[in-house]
């Protein structure tokens, strides 16, 4: 089959998805808080039918994030939930917690599965465990590097998802931080919930001018990065690599800064596709990003040519 | 801790092969795996070379295991290794070697949270049972279902589960539930916290984490600081975990392995904690009606403690109370003197070998496995041929002590600090 890229990104709302699918975007992560964490916004099941209902037409994919950690009673809400995805049509279960996958294969029969554990996503061979348990797309951590995205490829024909722009997690607590902090500090301050709307971030007197955001939400605490993933430069390595799905996170984003993020790489992507020898990156592809960046976030390459050390 | 304990809710369930629970200790070496024994842990585990996510750890090689193993059956227990990592690419080929390597030299099992570890020894080496790691955060029943019906015998629960969530998962699923009980805590949902990688470039979830959650950060709120002037620094840093004083709750809702943290912690830490847990389930057992936690308990928990202590998610989310701002200050009073060697009768000495500096005038504590317990103060000291010293100096030095009562090998002497 001809490789055909796909360009993700999150959407916060349907008006969001709107304007992102008309920037030039493949398809859209959304979900409901109840099951997925870190979403871009909380769509209804309402809303899920009616991104469905614009995306389908087009040949867009719309997936639902149920990359939650699932708890006890959360558990008696998933065959419902499951159920009804099915019956929306949408393209593709996310998941990370097996619960969610035994309430998919039982209760969504053909919807296709996307295994997403975050951080703890590590290498081909646990995902093609979990292909063989259901799962057709493999969505990398950020923390792997260029180096292990090319092996994944080679080694294994699962579908490949990589982040190639925006924030990422990298710190989830069921803990109440925020609160417990405002609480231990005598001067009896509340800021009236310490959600993402808040604008909280933390700094760390190594690391000046790196602000790493905080919110809390039904979930717990999560902890973002200071820098935004950039690798609109060098999407051709990925491309050449043969990436099936480049993903752009939206979350903590406006929709217009997220649209031009879009816009960028779906001329990139576009360019290399109609002719991939004579394929150039242009410098005035990034510039309505960099217009639009947070001037207290770094657009980084993540960990794409880093090496760790343990 | 003090000995004032709010009540726990009671839950029934039930242990899935053992009449009582096991206690599993943590051992960092070859002698911190004896000491845990002899105080009465029913199993250990270690870390090898490889796939453990005690990177720095001085963790065994298959010689010192098999030597583990040995010594750990004349007490009836058992060796089980971490193979907790999450695993890269390159980290694959090499992990069917590892764990024949380990069923060959006597392990019983292996803590796994990566899949492939998990599936690659059900296929390599049946003999090795598969605990699933805290790593993978199993927080509900469902889940717990699916490793069972994957073949596991054991799930290590996500250190996030209430009493209640625990009694749920026992109520649905047949099958053995490991839960942490004592020590240190991640305070993120375990594995899911790169702030190593981000800070330093090294992996958290292959052993490189350098506890970024106990630094110290600014917050701020747009361009306003929220610690202010002479306030604490905000941080994600927990107090540690000690489940004495509900021990009765942890049994009854049929936890079927207590699980001690501290791969990193010394003898003196860990001989201390299995001694006591060892007692109280013992006593629990001997007389469940009548059963009391002992105030000498607690004391004794406190004269190990790194940290002050709280009870996790248990009985209810940790708040404000259950973190640590501000300076940690050293909770224990006591530092491990010394280890006791032999004991002559004939003359009332003991022989000690040094593991911190000790001297006479000074007040030590004598303390053995079940609770054998007596204060002294250090009168005659010497060298092993009988000269007076006027103090042990050199670490790992042996040296002679008159003793106020007989000691035995293995018993410990502590001396005040403060």
């Amino acid at each position: 089959m001809a490789y055909k890229p796909e360009l993700l990104v999150t959407a916060s709302t349907i008006d969001e998805l709107k304007l992102l699918a008309e920037a030039g975007a493949d398809a859209f992560v959304i979900g409901d808080s109840r099951f997925g964490t870190r979403l871009a916004g909380s769509f209804t099941e309402e809303m899920i039918r009616e991104a469905v209902a614009f995306a389908s037409p087009q040949g867009k994919s719309v997936y639902v994030s149920m990359n939650n950690l699932i708890s006890n009673e959360r558990l008696m809400e998933l065959p419902g939930f499951v159920t009804f995805l099915h019956e929306a049509g949408v393209n593709a279960i996310i998941f990370g917690d097996p619960a969610v996958l035994m309430a998919a294969r039982e209760h969504a029969p053909g919807t296709p599965l996307h295994w997403n554990a975050e951080m703890t996503s590590t290498n081909f061979a646990t995902a093609e465990y979990w292909a063989r348990r259901g799962a057709t797309r493999y969505v990398l951590a950020r923390e792997l590097n260029m180096e292990q995205i090319e092996d994944t490829k080679a080694k294994s024909d699962m579908q490949i998802q990589v982040q190639v722009h925006g924030m990422t997690n990298i710190y989830h607590s069921k803990r109440y931080l925020v609160d417990s902090y405002l609480e231990h500090q005598s001067d009896g301050r509340q800021l009236g919930g310490n959600g993402r709307e808040q604008g909280l971030f933390l700094t760390e007197a190594e690391r000046p001018g790196e602000h790493f955001p905080i919110f809390e939400d039904e979930g717990g605490t999560h902890i973002m990065s200071s820098d935004d993933i950039c690798m609109l430069e060098n999407i051709h390595e990925l491309l050449a690599v043969g990436v099936d799905s480049f993903k752009i996170e939206g979350i903590l984003k406006p929709a217009a800064y997220n649209e031009a993020v879009v816009k960028a790489y779906r001329k990139a992507i576009d360019a290399y596709m109609s002719d991939p020898a004579a394929y150039t990156f242009e410098e005035e592809w990034l510039e309505p990003i960099r217009e639009k960046q947070d001037p207290n976030r770094e657009l980084s390459y993540g960990f794409f040519y880093k090496e760790q050390v343990y | 801790m003090s000995a004032t304990v709010t009540t726990a809710p009671r839950y029934q369930g039930k242990r899935h092969r053992l009449d009582r629970p096991e206690l599993l200790a943590p051992a960092g070496n070859l002698e911190k795996l004896k000491f845990a024994v002899h105080y009465g842990a029913d199993a250990v585990y270690i870390g090898g070379q490889k796939y453990g996510l005690r990177s720095n750890a001085d963790n065994f090689s298959f010689e010192e295991m098999k030597e583990g193993v040995e010594f750990a059956k004349q007490y009836g227990a058992k060796v089980f290794v971490a193979t907790n990592i999450y695993a890269h690419n390159e980290d694959i080929d090499g992990i069917s070697d590892y764990l024949r390597k380990l069923e060959e030299v006597g392990i019983a099992a292996i803590i796994a949270a990566d899949p492939i570890i998990i599936e690659t020894a059900q296929k390599v080496a049946p003999g090795l049972e598969v605990h699933l790691s805290t790593q993978q955060s199993t927080l509900n029943w469902q889940a717990v279902k699916f490793w069972k019906d994957e073949g596991l015998p054991r799930v290590v629960l996500a250190r996030e589960t209430s009493f209640q969530e625990i009694a749920e998962i026992k109520q649905h699923v047949d099958i053995e539930i490991e839960a942490f009980i004592h020590g240190a805590m991640c305070s993120s949902y375990s594995g899911r916290c790169v702030l190593s990688n981000h800070f330093t470039d090294r992996d958290s979830n292959r052993g490189g984490c350098c506890q970024s959650c106990r630094w110290k950060y600014d917050l701020f709120q747009g361009e306003e600081q929220l610690n202010g002037e002479g306030q604490d620094a905000f941080t994600m840093g927990s107090k540690d975990l000690c489940m004495i004083q509900y021990l009765p709750e942890l049994i009854e809702v049929g936890v079927d392995s207590f699980k001690i943290e501290g791969r990193m912690k010394s003898i003196h830490y860990v001989a201390t904690v299995v001694n006591v847990y060892r007692q109280a389930i013992n006593a629990y057992f001997n007389d469940p009606q009548g059963f009391e936690v002992k105030q000498e308990w607690i004391d004794e928990m406190n004269k190990a403690a790194n940290r002050p202590l709280n009870t996790g998610f248990f009985l209810d989310a940790p708040g404000a109370e259950d973190h640590i701002y501000g300076p940690e200050e050293k909770a224990a009073p006591y530092d491990f003197a010394a280890i006791v060697l032999d004991y002559d009768d004939r003359t009332g000495f003991a022989k000690l070998q040094q593991r911190n500096h000790f001297k006479p005038g000074q007040e030590v504590e004598f303390v053995g496995p079940g609770g054998t317990f007596f204060k002294q103060t250090v009168t005659e000291l010497t060298d092993m041929d009988g000269n007076p010293l006027d103090a042990a100096r050199h670490p790992m030095q042996e040296v002679r002590v008159r003793t106020l009562k007989p000691v035995k090998a293995m018993d410990m002497m502590r001396k005040k600090i403060r």
